[in-house]
């Protein structure tokens, strides 16, 4: 009998060898043989390179080579954009790994030494002599894609790399006809994805049989293999590619990058194993960077608090070059879930993606969802201050009621199964809503500036179904295969294409396999993140990995039960359909003590001896899951702050968040992304954002400039949850990566726009620093 | 030009001849082959190299390896065998105090030095003792527990 696990918060089975020190991460492994890379990097925001000379560094101690741009170029071809937006009039520039005769943020690369040890090659770098002419710079999206703003590539024309547009319904009649409409400006600041481990890679390439290894810092192995093969010319199937421990990513660690480009080039040239290690601050520079966006919006409601129409006009800044993913993150995961979790009938938004002198933007935790839900949930939090009304009732008055089997919203996706009102009930009653607004009352007439901020939001995750990637413009597929093989001991491994790093899928997929053929957790070990034992998926980003290698798993168990009960029934001397099936055990209906154990199948099938007619030995099986649709998991967040008026310093002092996710294999591991994911959308809110000066000089180039989320900030979130599975799922799952970081930044902005509200102040820019909120508030208290 | 060097390391003796600049951490990684302490940062915000040094905390990348010769070191491959778990490691498990795993090994050992100084901290002690340690993954509330549970095995309350 097995102690059943699925649905209960047991220990996680990876945690032994990290908390022990023992996990090599890519920088943590050393090959014989190994030399080091480092690269020289831009200081300008924008220049034409008039000349490099690389002689003074070549003759440094230690040093084996020195390339540029010219060494490279018809060699690695240029960094491939995989997400091709149709109709937007998508524009892909040319974005070599190594500049040639122009740079366009400072962190482009610009040469590459390499030598025997680190401390080798970054001396060299200060010996390789660059001459610049530097030309005009443009940070801010909304300024780069006005007419006379400096260009960035000579045929995009105001630097607008795309247009996109989603409508549903009549905006305009929606508008003309409302009782009120507000609007608003808001930007979401550029951010900082910050995984604790930097990004490293290492290339060993051997030269008589073509092949290539590369140990590397990414999310998903088989697209950095598709794409090292697409760079380098190295055939695919002569490429491995091994993500060992990865230290976090949240989508920054998604994209190809130059860096590895570069050490793969190195090692293939040198015939020597080379590693790349990024520093923090090279990350700073070099590391796809989040958000970006100014948006200009706009919502329509009646008097009744019926909101009736959205407008947007966003300027999404892509930073220099496109990366990998970059135009469909605040296209397709932003503009198609305007409608959020309400019923809004008539929806325009227009997105610009911009180039700007700045770090690539791709993916952060959350990408193009906590951009979407920030402006809808403070859109919604603005009417309901013009009606008059409670944002709590405006909000309920207009969240779609229950639906169990798809709903359809105005931007023309089908949400597959939600009950908001319960999240939000939930959530208000575990905050004791009315308990906090008496509080807040009696707290404002002391004089004291208390907030509470809520928002009720639906993502888009577990992407995701491969036929609508492809028409979208998404360069590969969003399914996943797993490869369950029982050994004769009865025990198991399963091998899945995705590659968790840190989300705990050792062992809620363990829980899967045990939940669905019995078999103990701790007898199943799973194989990740190495494209060599692997089958082929598509990588772990966008709240999808337990959700859609999950489902492959299931199916892959399911095939294996079926197998089973024919062998059974063929041991037992019974019919197949004689055959029942419980907690790990086969047996002749009827008669309990005619029973195999799936142990006993697994050697009986390992070994062959007595197969029925016609089956194949083994106890494997593999399957493909392409999810039918996308997930939408939701909730609803609350937070209660208080701004110090005299230093405008924000002190948040309770959260609450009711998510539902659908069905939940390990709820520890739940809350634990839940956490972190709030912690991570509280950062921009009120800490968080890149700063660039004039000359695009990023301001905030160490930890020690760039604020993030300590643990002497936060106060415990009060977590809670409902489950509404997901209708077309195996096991009814949704996703929760994500959820945290696309709520809590509305949530944070709204709560401190309400403390803010009786001085009349409501907006200031995030991240709201205690200087930005001082300065709000003197200006409102001298007459605005 | 190279200094030679001695520094004791989780108990074992390790010598060798060091550039007079390099960091400790680096020392403890590379010439030692003890990856258990991390890189996260360069400007000792981050706290993923932290280790003990001659029994008091410090952040190995901000002590010369030349520094440090002649000392003891502690790392989190010392705190215990791998197997019977030190009482952090096993909290850290048991509360779902880590995800990623890079940051653990420093946190561990900062707040190894807290239980040390303050064998029954409150959450709030244990936030403030920590704040030099940065998680992008946990969002703080699951390491603070871990510390509170380990409080209570090591006889704190």
């Amino acid at each position: 009998m097995t102690t059943r696990s699925f649905g209960s918060g047991i220990r996680r089975r990876e945690d032994p060898r990290l908390i022990t020190g023992k996990a090599p991460y890519t920088d943590d492994i050393k090959l014989p043989g190994m030399v080091h890379a480092a690269i020289l990097r831009s200081p300008h925001a924008h220049a034409n390179i008039k000349s490099i000379d690389t002689s003074g560094a070549a003759s440094q101690p230690g040093v084996l080579a020195v390339y540029t741009g010219a060494d490279l170029d018809g060699v690695i071809a240029g960094m491939p954009c995989a997400w091709l937006l149709p109709g937007s009039d998508l524009k892909t520039p040319e974005h070599p790994a190594i500049a040639k005769d122009r740079v366009r943020y400072v962190g482009d690369a610009v040469a590459v030494v390499v030598a025997g040890t680190r401390y080798e090659a970054e001396d060299a770098l200060e010996h390789i002599d660059v001459e610049y002419e530097t030309l005009g710079v443009v940070i801010n999206p909304k300024d780069a894609a006005q007419a006379g703003a400096p260009q960035l590539h000579d045929d995009v024309e105001n630097n607008i790399a795309f247009t996109w547009a989603v409508a549903g319904g009549d905006t305009d009649a929606a508008f003309a006809s409302a009782d009120v409409t507000v609007s608003d400006t808001i930007t979401l600041p550029r951010l900082i994805a910050n995984p604790m481990e930097p990004r490293s890679a290492i290339a060993s390439y051997l030269a008589a049989m073509n092949e290539l290894t590369l140990w590397s810092t990414t999310q998903n192995p088989h697209i950095c293999r598709f794409l090292t093969s697409v760079v380098t010319g190295v055939p695919e199937h002569k490429i491995r590619v091994i993500a060992p421990e990865v230290g976090g990513g949240f989508g920054s660690k998604i994209p190809y990058y130059p860096d590895e480009a570069i050490t793969a080039f190195c090692a293939m040239q040198l015939g020597v194993p080379v590693k790349w290690t990024e520093t923090r601050s090279e990350n700073y520079l070099a590391t796809t960077q989040g958000r970006d966006h100014v948006e200009e919006v706009e919502m329509a409601a009646t008097s009744d608090g019926t909101i009736t129409g959205l407008r947007t006009t966003v300027y999404a800044g892509m930073g220099a070059y496109l990366s990998t993913a970059a135009p469909g993150v605040p296209t397709i995961l932003h503009g198609l879930m305007y409608s959020g979790a309400y019923n809004i009938a008539n929806i325009s938004g227009t997105i610009h993606g911009v180039f700007n002198n700045g770090t690539p933007v791709d993916a952060y935790r959350g990408a193009g969802r906590p951009e979407a839900t920030t402006l809808i949930e403070r859109l919604v939090d603005l009417t309901a201050a013009a009606l008059d009304m409670d944002p709590a009732e405006l909000r309920r008055k207009n969240l779609i009621p229950k639906f169990e089997n798809g709903h359809d919203v105005a931007t023309g996706i089908i949400y597959d199964s939600g009950d908001y009102e319960l999240t939000l009930d939930a959530c208000l009653n575990n905050a004791d809503y009315a308990g906090l607004r008496a509080s807040q009352a009696a707290a404002r007439a002391e004089g004291r500036l208390v907030g509470i901020g809520m928002a009720t939001w639906v993502e888009i995750c577990g992407l995701g179904p491969s036929q609508v990637a492809g028409a979208v413009g998404f360069q590969g597929g969003l399914w996943e295969s797993a490869i369950v093989r029982f050994h004769p001991t009865g025990k198991v491994n399963v091998m899945v294409g995705s590659s968790p790093h840190g989300q705990g899928e050792e062992t809620t997929f363990a829980q899967i396999v045990s939940e669905e053929l019995g078999v103990p957790v701790e007898d199943v070990e799973i194989i990740h993140g190495d494209t060599d034992n692997t089958p082929m998926g598509w990588g772990t980003y966008g709240s999808r990995t337990t959700v859609v290698s999950g489902g492959a798993i299931a199916f892959a168990s399911r095939k294996i039960k079926e197998k089973s009960k024919e062998l059974a029934a063929h041991l037992l001397e019974a019919a197949v359909e004689d055959i029942e099936y419980e907690d790990g055990t086969f047996f002749v209906r009827g008669s309990a003590d005619q029973a195999k154990t799936i142990q006993d199948i697994a050697l009986m099938a390992n070994v062959a001896w007595n197969m029925p007619e016609g089956m194949e030995p083994g106890l494997e099986a593999s399957a493909f899951y392409d999810p039918p649709n996308f997930t939408y998991p939701f909730g609803t967040h609350l937070a209660v702050v208080e701004v110090d008026p005299e230093t405008g310093r924000i002190d948040l002092q309770n959260y609450w968040a009711v998510d539902d996710c659908g069905v939940q294999i390990n709820p520890m591991i739940v809350e634990g992304q839940v956490h972190g994911g709030v912690v991570q959308g509280v950062g921009p809110a009120l800490w968080e954002g890149v700063v660039y000066d004039d000359n695009g000089q990023p301001l905030t180039g160490t930890m020690q400039d760039y604020a993030l989320p300590r643990a002497d900030l936060l106060p415990d979130i009060n977590v809670g949850s409902t489950t509404t599975p997901s209708p077309h799922h195996p096991l009814g799952l949704k996703g929760v990566g994500e959820a945290g970081t696309i709520a809590a930044t509305p949530t944070v902005y709204n709560a401190v726009m309400d403390a803010l509200r009786p001085l009349g102040v409501n907006r200031v820019d995030m991240p709201l620093t205690p200087e930005k909120v001082w300065r709000a508030i003197n200006d409102a208290k001298n007459g605005g | 030009m190279s200094v030679p060097v001695e520094v004791t390391i989780n108990g074992r003796a390790y010598s060798g001849e060091v550039e007079p600049r390099q960091l400790l951490v680096h020392f403890i990684r590379e010439n030692a082959g003890l990856t258990g302490t991390k890189v996260g940062c360069d400007t000792s915000q981050c706290g993923t190299c932290t280790v003990q040094l001659d029994g008091a905390i410090a952040k190995s990348c901000t002590v010369l390896t030349v520094q440090a010769s002649g000392s003891s070191v502690t790392t989190i491959e010392g705190l215990s065998n791998g197997v019977d778990l030190h009482p952090l490691q096993e909290a850290f498990w048991n509360k779902h105090g880590l995800q990623c795993g890079f940051c653990t090994p420093g946190m561990i050992m900062a707040s190894a030095e807290l239980l040390k100084n303050n064998p029954s901290p409150s959450r709030e002690e244990i936030r403030h003792a920590l704040e030099g340690n940065i998680c992008r993954c946990t969002g703080y509330q699951n390491i603070v527990s871990a510390v509170e549970e380990a409080a209570g095995a090591m006889g704190g309350s």
